[in-house]
């Protein structure tokens, strides 16, 4: 026999803030900040009384830090496993290719770094020193931070705060798939020293860009310039007949048909190279380690385009 | 037990097996295996009952690759009509936080709180009914939502279990061993890997190109002494079907006839015929895992 249960409303899950407890009853609600739901969540002073709560105090420390930052970059998806960490990596490795060039990469996928392996530095550990968390250095003047371990609250405002990155020409951040806690502590962090933009990573098929589309919004939502649109794996060499196929067919018109529909620029677009994934593994650069593959005259035409936006 | 007696628990007491997928990292093809779970199990006997959970608040991809993508969800008295991806039949059962979008293109962002609530309504809230299968599709990782789904779940952990994904790339299988190593923490019983997107046909000569490398996952699935299920290469035919252009949002028949088209179309495809063997071990294993039954 099934218990009778009690009919719940569907819910539209745009209404309600995203930090809020399971039975919010809406920031509009006359109940709200009253209601038993509401004890012990973050925003019941503010729904309560009205008044905007004052600013994190990591902030300060944080815009502190970033002043010797120029640039800060974001790279965003929607999907998993679409390419963000092994485009973060080239993106790395484009900009410490002159050596007068400072670039740091902070990878804050909490739950399943690969920055470390794609870069090759998987066994190195982070330090302490007495100016803060010492980087993992790829060459030197390419500096990483990442973690290894359980997932910690307040990670990132500490990432933020506490790394001792010097003087850096560009700051990369690698995200987590999706739109979540991590994405929201970034910006939230990062807003008042300024985000100069992120760059959107998609595969060709409609699932993807299904997602891009979401994430797109958030960057609208959150204020976040997108720098613009990279199709990753995109089209296929056969290295037997070299004819090319589509693997990720674009069902819907690929990442071409979204920028245009978004209104957002179409960076280019990379094809898929069996070396990529490999190189990947082995933690070494695709870019130096096979010049003369039409994925790197892809990666390389992207990365001026996305240095020329930045008017660098 | 008293304290067991919760409404997830008396929600669930009409399923048979609930199966998680789980992958570490991201795209490996976790979504694309749950569909295919879910549409062998289905086709594995005529009266066979499947639902198809979507987890993956921030990406849902189930709706799209069942073809019943718009679709709304409807309220009774007796909670949450899942939408059916087979029509009539009702034998194909679908939930996601896709449904309750009313755009495609919104993001929900939302923190751990808020996400927990979430599972926990699409636990208990939904009229799943009668099911002999409960396939879960998760996000990538081992974060929120999976802690969420084993706490809400732990009245019926006895019916629990669990596949992973995985691509044969190092970084991919790194991942997975997380993932493993979160099953082991919290009791979750594993019924075998799949090893995904292990080579890639060449659909002019044929040759077979491994473009993320191949053999990772059996390799692995040896040293951790797992069931190794199979493994299933990109298959761009699959692609297409489970991407399946644009539904009519308007036209609420034309999105059930989508969804029928779309189980119809995938039993036509090189994938279907290897994924029966999977499935095959599938079963097996749920034998062997909850011999209770």
């Amino acid at each position: 026999m099934i218990a009778v249960q009690h009919s719940a409303g569907v819910p539209d899950p745009l209404s309600i803030p995203a930090n809020a407890p399971e039975h919010c009853p809406g920031t509009e609600s006359e109940l709200a900040g009253k209601s038993d739901a509401c004890n012990g969540c973050a925003n019941q002073e503010i729904c309560a009384s009205n008044t905007p709560k004052g600013p994190d105090p990591s902030l300060p420390f944080i815009k502190e830090r970033m002043t010797s930052v120029k640039r800060k970059i974001l790279v965003l998806s929607g999907k998993g496993g679409v390419g963000k960490s092994t485009f973060t990596a080239q993106l790395g490795w484009a900009f410490a290719a002159d050596d007068r060039t400072q670039v740091g990469v902070m990878d804050v996928d909490i739950c399943g770094p690969s920055i470390p392996t794609i870069l090759g530095i998987a066994n190195e550990q982070v330090h302490a020193s007495s100016s803060g968390w010492s980087p993992v250095f790829v060459q030197d003047n390419f500096a990483v931070i990442h973690v290894e371990g359980p997932k910690k609250n307040g990670l990132i405002s500490q990432f933020l705060k506490d790394v001792d990155w010097g003087e850096l020409d560009y700051l990369v951040v690698d995200t987590p798939p999706g739109t979540s806690d991590e994405h929201l502590s970034v910006v939230q962090y990062l807003k008042e020293s300024g985000i100069d933009g992120a760059v959107v990573i998609t595969t060709p098929q409609e699932v993807s860009i299904q997602d891009v589309r979401r994430e797109i919004n958030f960057c609208r939502k959150v204020g976040i310039r997108v720098l613009g649109l990279v199709e990753n794996m995109s089209g296929f060499v056969c290295p037997s007949c070299k004819t090319e196929s589509q693997i990720f067919k674009p069902s819907t018109g690929g990442a071409r048909k979204l920028a245009e529909d978004m209104g957002i620029e179409l960076l280019g677009s990379v094809p898929l190279d069996p070396r990529i994934g490999k190189s990947a593994d082995y933690g070494v650069s695709f870019l130096d380690e096979y010049p003369d593959s039409p994925a790197t005259t892809a990666y390389l035409d992207i990365i001026d385009r996305i240095k020329e936006i930045l008017g660098d | 037990m008293a304290h067991l007696d919760t409404a997830v628990a008396r929600r669930l007491q009409s399923v048979k097996n609930i199966i998680i997928v789980l992958s570490g990292k991201g795209g490996v093809g976790k979504s694309s295996v749950s569909t295919q779970l879910a549409l062998n199990l289905h086709a594995s006997s005529p009266t066979a009952k499947v639902g198809i959970l979507d987890v993956d608040l921030t990406g849902p991809s189930i709706p799209r690759m069942l073809g019943v993508d718009g679709h709304g969800v409807h309220q009774s008295s007796d909670g949450w009509v899942p939408v059916y991806a087979d029509g009539s039949d009702a034998r194909l059962a679908c939930m996601s936080v896709g449904f309750l979008l009313k755009n495609k293109g919104d993001s929900v962002v939302w923190r751990g709180p808020k996400k927990n609530g979430m599972i926990r309504q699409f636990l208990s809230d939904v009229r799943w009914g009668d099911l002999d299968y409960l396939v879960i599709d998760t996000p990538p990782g081992t974060s929120d939502e999976h802690l969420s789904l084993l706490e809400h779940m732990a009245p019926v952990h006895a019916r629990l279990s669990a596949v992973i994904v995985t691509t044969p790339q190092a970084v991919a299988l790194m991942d997975a061993m997380k993932c493993l190593s979160f099953t082991r923490a919290v009791n979750l019983p594993i019924l075998g890997l799949i090893e995904n997107m292990s080579g890639y046909v060449c659909p002019c000569c044929g040759e077979i190109s491994n473009v993320f490398s191949t053999g990772g996952g059996e390799e692995m699935a040896r040293r951790e002494g797992l069931t190794f299920l199979g493994s299933l290469p990109v298959d761009t035919e699959l692609v297409t079907v489970l991407d399946a252009a644009e539904v009519d949002n308007s036209r609420q028949d034309g999105a059930e006839k989508k969804g029928a088209e779309v189980l119809q179309r995938y039993g036509r495809t090189s994938s279907a015929r290897l994924f029966r063997r999977i499935l095959e071990s599938v079963v097996e294993r749920l034998g062997e895992v909850q011999p209770v039954q």
